[in-house]
């Protein structure tokens, strides 16, 4: 067995540990027209991994595979050594995959503690009869949760909107507790779509924070879509970067800024 | 099948059209299996070929059901064409338009009874139509503008109510005559010789079809080749892009609620003329949404094809299955061919496939 | 004065979590259900506790069944009368079937086969939404309400195709049938009421609610958080049938004590518990009482205050003038307050917390 590859200041120098999930050869297709065409690349157990790209270049689509919200037509998902070709949206969740949404798609109608305590569906197993009743196991199982969940309000700072509807809150903290929602499942690996898009230079700095503290502190893998290059560079390991549903750069931020490819997309090319 | 997968899948297996026709199938032969043993005198054979037969050895009997299904089936889509025009191009699914017809059918006799001319009737009865509408744009429809489609849905069941009491306590609750004479309807029936036997068809029904494809043909030209038309459908497609380029979408919404006042009036007349003019007509008009749900909330055509569908489903199978169970099965005949319609195209029979988008 | 939180700490998440968290809350449930067992039986008159409080229980009742499937759960259903008859005539049949069991049991247990039903009916819901759905509900109310009439097996083949309610005791006090007394009928509706009720709020208030909640507010982000809309779905039609059939099964033997009751449960009753359900506040069990309330007792008052206060009616004006004022009011609160009563309670309890010093 080789040693972790180990940095100069002892951290192991992630992004070279071992695969978590791949994406083998996807095709996307919604009638005629090609949402992702032949797109692999893999994610690696404990990384920040980007996926950056042109608008209508496939990123989305790309994630709603991975959680088997959308069904490729062609390729393969391998997560955690299981392949398959089709993925159930809540297989993938029951597998340790969350999410959260590019335009926010929290339970407008529900408190900030009942969204994420929703996140905690899956680990709650008691059943209908307790549930009527709503005493002995059933509430000490609820009580369980409420603590878990308390902890992860305190993580992100939301304690003051606890108990209002989120449909009210303000942009910036509706985000903020969609990434508790998905927190809150505990995933193994958790997308994020465009966390901050809308945001002003202050909560994206608290976004940066939050995403980097949940890497480091519970070693979640991450994968994430955003626009603005100078977070995408700064966090994450390596960027995968698409354009018309095809990969056109794979690596490290620095080879990637460095593509002849990729800063063509970005700029235009002089015809 | 490729084209099938790429949409999102749904959360069962019986998304699978195979499947689930397969399991459609093995329920029915189940269903009769179990009858046939239960029924010596052969329950397979009254469900699976006496219906034929008698289609076979009586065929003018078969075109009659199939005319009068015919007949039922336009009025059902004159209903679901007011429903249509209004959901078109305010989003308002309009529970009231059933009672619609009612009130301007009842509006129509009970002028006409006070002494007024027939077509001048016709005349008071449009501009009341046209007061009706200002009227729901003004007190319903404006202060409820961004409200959730459910609570514009609701405050339709209020304007039922509320039309109801109104209806009954201007007219009284009893049934009433139209006055199709009055307005020179035709009367009575011409007998077809057809397939060795007769075929009786009513005038009256006749020109209901006539006058339903005319109206229709009338409806398509205004929303094509019309100033107002063009407006109603940049309406339809987006209200705020509508309001942004200087629309006003209080004016779109009482012409159109006056135009599905209008397509009321007329199948006030032609439902009254064939039976009379009651509130029961309520309950008719519920048939609307399975026709509805068949054609597509939005497509005019739809509603016709719609209508037409369910209007011949449901005469054949009461006439000629009706009698295994009972009869009567007219009244949910309709709902259930619209489900069986729905579980395979869920989108209607006019609609895109829906792709889900997050 | 009278209403604060301050001062109320909570030390552990159960305080925290429960239904009514404010002492003065729990003090005006308390004296709630004091009212309705011991002012409203010995100051109402037989009249007031048959023809408006028992119709008001079953009412409640049944909107909150419909109101943890549109409201809760976000599926519209027009076929609750429906669902209610099934339960009436499942417990009409277990009262042939079992004469002996207690007939409370009989109730509860009339309750699942109309949940079951529900189920049945309610699985177009995961394939189409919205409107669409309503028209399977439709199917629904106009499939079992001609089974009502044409299958002679569920009203025991009468000649007049009624039910005939048999006595039955309790305690050996007669609960149904002509013998018993308006009081004791009331009692037990009370009884099976509020422990509906509570079942009610523990089941919106844990997992379960928010799963429903969830799948209506946003059910593709709900499935992606592993809630199984199968299961979610199919529940609410569940649970909400069973509520529905159980009040049914009251609303035959408590309140009708038998009769055509095809005829009861037609669309227009489940156009009625929709508006309860919606006047009263979707999502709000509360709002189920509130609606329940105005529009069982709203057309009570009419037919019997109008005249009372000197304004001549006949019994067909009356109705006319219900229908048109029950249609105005539905149209009023939408305008005013499209969450319903419910929200208004909301908003006057928010008042009062802040009250005399709103700033």
């Amino acid at each position: 067995m080789n040693a972790e590859p180990i940095n100069v200041t002892g951290t192991p120098i992630r992004g070279k540990g071992e695969v978590l999930l791949s994406v083998e050869n996807i095709s996307l297709r919604f009638g005629g027209v090609k949402a992702i065409s032949d797109v692999s690349f893999d994610i690696r157990k404990g990384e920040i991994r980007a996926i950056i790209g042109p608008n209508g270049a496939g990123k989305t689509s790309m994630l709603n595979c991975i959680n088997g919200f959308y069904q490729p037509q062609e390729g393969q998902i391998v997560f955690k050594g299981e392949r398959r070709a089709k993925m159930r949206p809540h297989r993938a969740a029951a597998g340790g995959i969350a999410r959260t949404f590019q335009n926010v798609a929290l339970f407008k109608g529900m408190s900030t503690l009942d969204n994420i305590m929703t996140g905690r569906t899956l680990k709650m197993k008691k059943g209908f009869f307790w549930q009527v009743l709503r005493h002995g196991p059933a509430m000490r199982e609820e009580i369980e949760h409420r603590r878990v969940v308390e902890d992860i309000i305190d993580f992100l700072q939301i304690e003051h909107i606890r108990k209002l509807p989120v449909g009210k809150l303000p942009y910036g903290l509706q985000k903020r507790v969609e990434l508790g929602r998905a927190l809150a499942m505990e995933p193994e690996l958790l997308l994020l779509d465009e966390p901050m898009a809308g945001m002003n230079l202050e909560e994206k700095e608290d976004m940066c924070r939050f995403i980097l503290d949940v890497n480091n502190q519970f070693g979640t893998t991450i994968a994430l879509i955003e626009h603005d290059m100078g977070v995408v560079m700064d966090l994450s390991d390596r960027v995968v970067v698409l354009e018309y549903g095809r990969k056109i750069a794979d690596g490290t931020p620095d080879e990637v800024k460095a593509d002849q490819r990729v800063i063509d997309a970005y700029l235009g090319v002089a015809h | 099948m490729s084209d099938l997968a790429t949409t999102r899948p749904a959360p069962n297996p019986l998304a699978n059209p195979w499947i689930r026709a397969g399991l459609i199938l093995a329920a029915a032969v189940a269903a009769i299996l179990l009858g046939a043993q239960l029924d010596s005198s052969g329950t397979l054979y009254a469900v699976f070929i006496d219906p034929f037969q008698q289609m076979i050895q009586a065929p003018d009997l078969l075109v009659q059901t199939i005319w009068e299904g015919l007949v039922s089936g336009v009025l059902y889509a004159l209903i679901a064409l007011g429903f249509v025009l209004i959901f078109k191009a305010s989003g308002v699914f309009n529970f009231a338009q059933g009672i619609m017809v009612v009130f301007a059918a009842l509006t129509l006799v009970g002028l006409y009874e006070k002494g007024v001319p027939a077509f001048l009737a016709v005349i008071i009865t449009l501009g009341v139509m046209f007061a009706l509408a200002v009227t729901i744009e003004r007190v319903v429809l404006r202060p409820l503008v961004n409200q959730p489609d459910i609570i514009l849905f609701m405050a339709t069941f209020g304007i039922t109510y509320f039309l109801i009491g109104f209806g009954e306590s201007l007219f009284g609750g009893n049934p009433k005559q139209m006055i199709a004479e009055q307005l020179f309807l035709p009367k009575g029936a011409i007998d077809l010789p057809i397939l060795g036997g007769l075929v009786s068809l009513q005038k009256i029904d006749i020109a209901a079809a006539v006058i339903a494809s005319l109206m229709i043909a009338l409806l398509a030209l205004f929303f094509q080749y019309t100033r107002i038309g063009r407006a109603l459908r940049a309406v339809a497609d987006s209200h705020k892009a509508a309001l942004s380029v200087g629309i006003s979408l209080n004016q779109i919404w009482v012409i159109v609620w006056f135009t599905a006042g209008i397509v009321a009036l007329i199948t006030g007349i032609m439902w009254g003329a064939r039976s009379d003019v009651s509130f029961a007509l309520e309950i008719v008009a519920l048939k609307a949404l399975p026709v509805l749900i068949l054609g597509g909330f939005t497509s005019i055509p739809g509603a016709i094809v719609g209508g037409l569908i369910i209007g011949i489903g449901e005469k054949l199978g009461e006439f000629y299955w009706g009698p295994l169970v009972g009869g009567g099965i007219e009244s949910w005949l309709a709902y259930f061919i619209a489900l069986g319609f729905l579980l395979f195209r869920p989108q209607g029979l006019f609609g895109d496939k829906i792709i889900e988008r997050i | 004065m009278l209403y604060r939180e301050a001062g109320q700490y909570k030390s552990n998440y159960a305080s925290d979590m429960a239904v009514f968290p404010l002492r003065e809350d729990r003090i005006g449930l308390g004296v709630m259900l004091a009212i309705a067992l011991v002012a409203i039986p010995f100051l109402g008159n037989d009249f007031f506790i048959a023809s408006v409080m028992i119709p008001f229980l079953v009412f409640s009742l049944a909107a909150i069944g419909l109101n943890i499937l549109t409201g809760y759960t976000g599926l519209i259903s027009l076929g609750t009368a429906a669902f209610m008859g099934v339960g009436a005539y499942s417990c009409y049949k277990l009262t042939t079937f079992f004469p002996h069991v207690n007939i409370i049991v009989l109730i509860l247990v009339s309750g699942l086969f109309s949940a079951g039903i529900g189920v049945l009916f309610g699985l177009p819901s995961l394939r189409i939404k919205g409107f669409y759905l309503a028209v399977a509900t439709l199917a629904a109310q106009f499939f079992l309400q001609w089974a009502f009439v044409r299958v002679p097996w569920l009203f025991n083949y009468n000649a007049s195709g009624a039910i005939e309610v048999p006595q039955r005791t309790l305690f050996g006090l007669p609960i149904t049938g002509a013998a018993a007394t308006a009081e004791t009928r009331y009692f037990v509706c009370l009884g099976l009421v509020v422990v509906m009720t509570w079942f009610a709020s523990n089941l919106v208030h844990g997992r379960l609610g928010r799963s429903w909640m969830a799948v209506r507010d946003m059910d593709i982000a709900a499935e992606l958080m592993g809630i199984k809309l199968l299961n979610a779905k199919l529940g609410a039609f569940a649970v909400s049938s069973y509520f529905a059939g159980v009040a049914g099964a009251m609303m035959i033997f408590f309140w009708y004590g038998g009769g055509e009751a095809a005829d009861v449960f037609s669309i227009r009753l489940s156009f009625n518990i929709l508006f309860m359900v919606i006047i009263g506040g979707l999502g709000s069990l509360i709002g189920s009482f509130f609606g329940a309330a105005f529009l069982s007792v709203l057309p009570t008052a009419l037919k019997f205050g109008l005249p009372a206060l000197g304004v001549p009616l006949t019994g067909a004006t009356a109705e006319h003038v219900t229908f048109m004022l029950v249609g105005a009011l539905i149209i009023l609160f939408l305008i005013v307050e499209p969450h319903g009563l419910a929200r208004l309670w909301q908003i006057g309890k928010q008042k009062l917390r802040t009250w005399p010093f709103p700033y």
